[in-house]
């Protein structure tokens, strides 16, 4: 019962929140309604019992990308009002493509049902007993199982990396910078010349 | 009590809310950003649920890897929306047409 209750509570706002992120005038709004859905999904995986994943689902989303979002939506000087336009435009074909995938969604999701034997090909079934918690269970499945999988992923985030840095850096012309390797290839006889001076005369400058 | 249908429905609507944004927001690129995030966190509700209600952890390994690629999707998105924005002094998706594609 309380399970339910809880659910409800999630789920519906949940949807409210992401009904708000599409529908915000302002984009700042709509990322602190996107921050509200994630950690109302983090409840949802708690819910189900996956705690590991809706820490991760907080640290980040939360931490992480919605912050990252914020930098660039207060960074970039954007009037939002001129980018509005269209919006009622696009409002009946949208909905009508909303709806027909709706639709579709609902009648594949009703028509299934769990098949016959299902659960006993399951490739890491979890522990029935519940001895092993789920951040455990789930450490030792992706640090032998599929460690592979498991460095795929930091291979993304590296190029992800390198990515973002190189597209966003940019070379700025006028600077002085210290260049080491002019530094070390500078010799005396190019910096300074010595001349032997007569008593009485002056040097000429080139 | 509460069953996988339930999951399943809040996820589908969540998609069909982040295909709904990208359609009527067709001209901010960072609201599309993060209808592509509400969307991606519909498959991983999907995959969650899955993975408690078969009794298999492996839908929670894959959960991890569609997290890393959307936050790693986001980083990249935002780098190019600020490249263009230095460049053309508007993040208007109807004006990216610099390549002729």
């Amino acid at each position: 019962m309380i399970e339910a209750i809880i659910f409800y509570m999630l789920a519906g706002i949940i949807v409210l929140s992401a009904t708000a992120v599409i529908f915000a005038r302002n984009p700042v709004h709509s990322v602190l309604w996107l921050i509200l859905a994630f950690f109302n999904a983090a409840g949802l995986f708690l819910l189900l019992g996956a705690e590991f994943i809706a820490m991760i689902l907080v640290i980040v989303y939360v931490g992480a990308v919605a912050v990252l979002f914020l930098f660039v939506v207060m960074m970039l000087d954007i009037d939002f009002s001129e980018l509005r336009t269209g919006f009622t435009r696009y409002m009946p074909f949208g909905l009508m493509l909303a709806g027909v995938l709706l639709a579709e969604l609902v009648i594949a999701g009703t028509a299934w049902t769990l098949g016959a034997g299902a659960q006993a090909v399951a490739v890491a079934p979890l522990s029935a007993a519940g001895d092993v918690t789920n951040t455990e269970a789930l450490g030792a499945l992706i640090y032998t199982k599929y460690v592979y999988i498991f460095q795929a992923a930091g291979m993304v985030l590296l190029t992800a990396m390198i990515g973002a840095i190189v597209l966003t850096h940019r070379q700025r012309t006028g600077v002085k910078k210290q260049s080491i390797a002019r530094q070390n290839a500078a010799s005396p006889g190019e910096a300074i010349e010595v001349l032997s001076v007569p008593v009485g005369e002056g040097v000429k400058l080139k | 009590m509460i069953g996988i249908t339930h999951y399943l429905t809040v996820a589908a609507i969540l998609f069909v809310i982040g295909v709904l944004g990208i359609f009527l927001n067709r001209k901010n690129v960072i609201i599309i950003l993060m209808s592509i995030e509400l969307i991606l966190l519909a498959v991983n509700i999907n995959f969650v649920a899955f993975s408690a209600y078969l009794g298999d952890l492996v839908g929670q390994v894959f959960a991890m890897f569609v997290l890393t690629v959307a936050a790693g999707e986001a980083a990249i998105g935002l780098a190019i929306l600020v490249i263009y924005f230095r460049n053309r002094g508007t993040i208007a998706v109807d004006d990216i047409n610099m390549m002729k594609g």
